[in-house]
């Protein structure tokens, strides 16, 4: 437990005093965000109804991003094998890892992400969802993409293949996040999609450090 | 016996006299099963001819889908047991998975336009396979993503695996989602007791489809000892 809180510390000062990659991430949120008006125009009747799935795309898209240095500094500046031979433990780093990439980019994704469905005028009674899905479906997108991150560590073109690996287990994640925002504007309870969310969160939180373990241990073997 | 298999060359010799065989069953059930299913089978009082194209449609769907099984089983005995063949199996049958997936895929479209009227809805089952398909092809990307052939091959057993737990959860919320949002205007080809005169044939292909499956698997298995072999002999006579 010692172990993890450290760890989380020493990712959220390297990420402080260096990284610029969290603040990129939000940048590409609002960013690619914003495009999408410009592409299927801006008719109001139409805009509240493909915000929600439109916020949570981006939101996938720009967690992804910051993903691909998770675990990649501290392998090639040979910490991470250091780490490995502490008493630590994998499974706890990978834990922490995936702590400290949801503090840096899924609050911020959480922070911005009110703001955007303003601009695309969804309706008041649905930003309790946004907010609620976005919650409990973030910090499923840092543990599962940690998987990603270890498993592509040392691969050419890390980065797209990242993505290759990593979105399609995205997909429950969206369908029941944006659903549930879908369901509050429509009138419906959310209840069930958040509950199904929060319980791929403690799939996630219980199967993915360990997910990720295996596959940094192939990595550094 | 399971350890006996652990011998590249005894598996190579193995392969080797197996193969001759089942080529030859190969290409005699699929002879047979596309008579029955061109010739000798009756067309649907519905869809007319087009029903022919289940006859490739079906069988592929579950080579495609038992061929992800395969892998992650494969996975699993490379990763516990460092078996060498497992990992080299597993290789060789991604691309062959993905290959019928597409098939899956295509044939499904071609039968969707005249039947439904379409080529494309997204509804569950075909949202499924085409995550499928994406997963098959990043198997196969990560595979082949590193330097050291091996760390690919283990990279990928644990990504088979996450992939292998995932996918029921992929199933069921894109059911849900499937639900939650259309109504059902699409529903798929129902299964009450299909005819014998249609079975025969489905069978029959699914059959040659199978052993298809088994002879490219133990050609692409072959080949890559073969190419391992070649490299450190090159390697040893370079040194």
């Amino acid at each position: 437990m010692i172990g993890l809180g450290l760890l989380i510390r020493r990712e959220l000062g390297l990420a402080l005093r260096g990284g610029t990659d969290a603040v990129m991430a939000v940048v590409f949120f609002v960013l690619a965000a914003v495009l999408f008006p410009f592409g299927v125009g801006t008719d109001p009747a139409m805009l509240p109804r493909i915000g929600g799935g439109i916020i949570w795309v981006v939101a996938l898209l720009a967690a992804m991003l910051s993903l691909e240095r998770m675990f990649a500094s501290d392998h090639e500046d040979g910490s991470l094998d250091l780490l490995y031979l502490s008493p630590v433990g994998l499974g706890t780093l990978a834990l922490a890892k995936a702590v400290a990439h949801w503090l840096t980019t899924g609050v911020l994704l959480l922070i911005a992400a009110p703001i955007l469905a303003l601009l695309y005028n969804v309706p008041a009674n649905a930003f309790g969802a946004l907010v609620a899905s976005m919650l409990l479906g973030t910090p499923i997108l840092s543990l599962v993409g940690g998987i990603g991150a270890a498993l592509t560590l040392g691969a050419r073109r890390g980065g797209v293949l990242l993505a290759l690996l990593i979105l399609p287990l995205y997909i429950p994640v969206l369908i029941f996040g944006a659903g549930a925002i879908d369901g509050a504007i429509a009138g419906r309870p959310i209840a069930p999609q958040l509950m199904v969310l929060g319980g791929f969160l403690l799939a996630a939180l219980a199967l993915a450090p360990w997910a990720t373990a295996a596959a940094l241990r192939q990595a550094i073997e | 016996m399971f350890h006996r298999f652990a011998n590249p060359a005894r598996f190579s010799r193995i392969a080797a006299r197996v193969l001759p065989w089942s080529t030859a069953a190969t290409i005699i059930l699929f002879v047979v099963g596309l008579y029955f299913a061109l010739f000798a089978s009756p067309a649907d009082y519905q869809q007319g001819d087009t029903v022919r194209i289940m006859y490739v449609h079906v069988p592929s769907a579950w080579i495609a889908m038992g061929c992800y099984t395969f892998i992650a089983l494969m996975s699993a005995i490379a990763l516990i047991w460092k078996h060498p063949l497992a990992d080299i199996a597993a290789r060789a049958a991604a691309p062959l998975g993905a290959g019928f997936t597409l098939i899956v895929l295509i044939t499904g479209s071609l039968w969707g336009k005249p039947t439904w009227g379409t080529w494309w809805v997204w509804d569950a089952r075909l949202t499924s396979v085409l995550v499928l398909f994406f997963l098959y092809l990043g198997h196969i990307a990560l595979t082949n993503a590193f330097d050291n052939p091996q760390r690919g091959a283990r990279a990928a057993a644990v990504l088979a695996l996450v992939g292998f737990v995932n996918i029921p959860i992929i199933k069921f919320s894109v059911d849900w989602w499937n639900t939650l949002h259309q109504p059902a205007s699409v529903t798929r080809l129902d299964a009450p007791a299909i005819d014998p005169a249609m079975l025969t044939p489905l069978l029959l292909m699914a059959l040659a489809f199978l052993l298809y499956f088994i002879t490219m698997l133990l050609v692409r298995m072959r080949s890559d000892l073969n190419a391992a072999r070649a490299r450190a002999l090159r390697l040893s006579a370079a040194e």
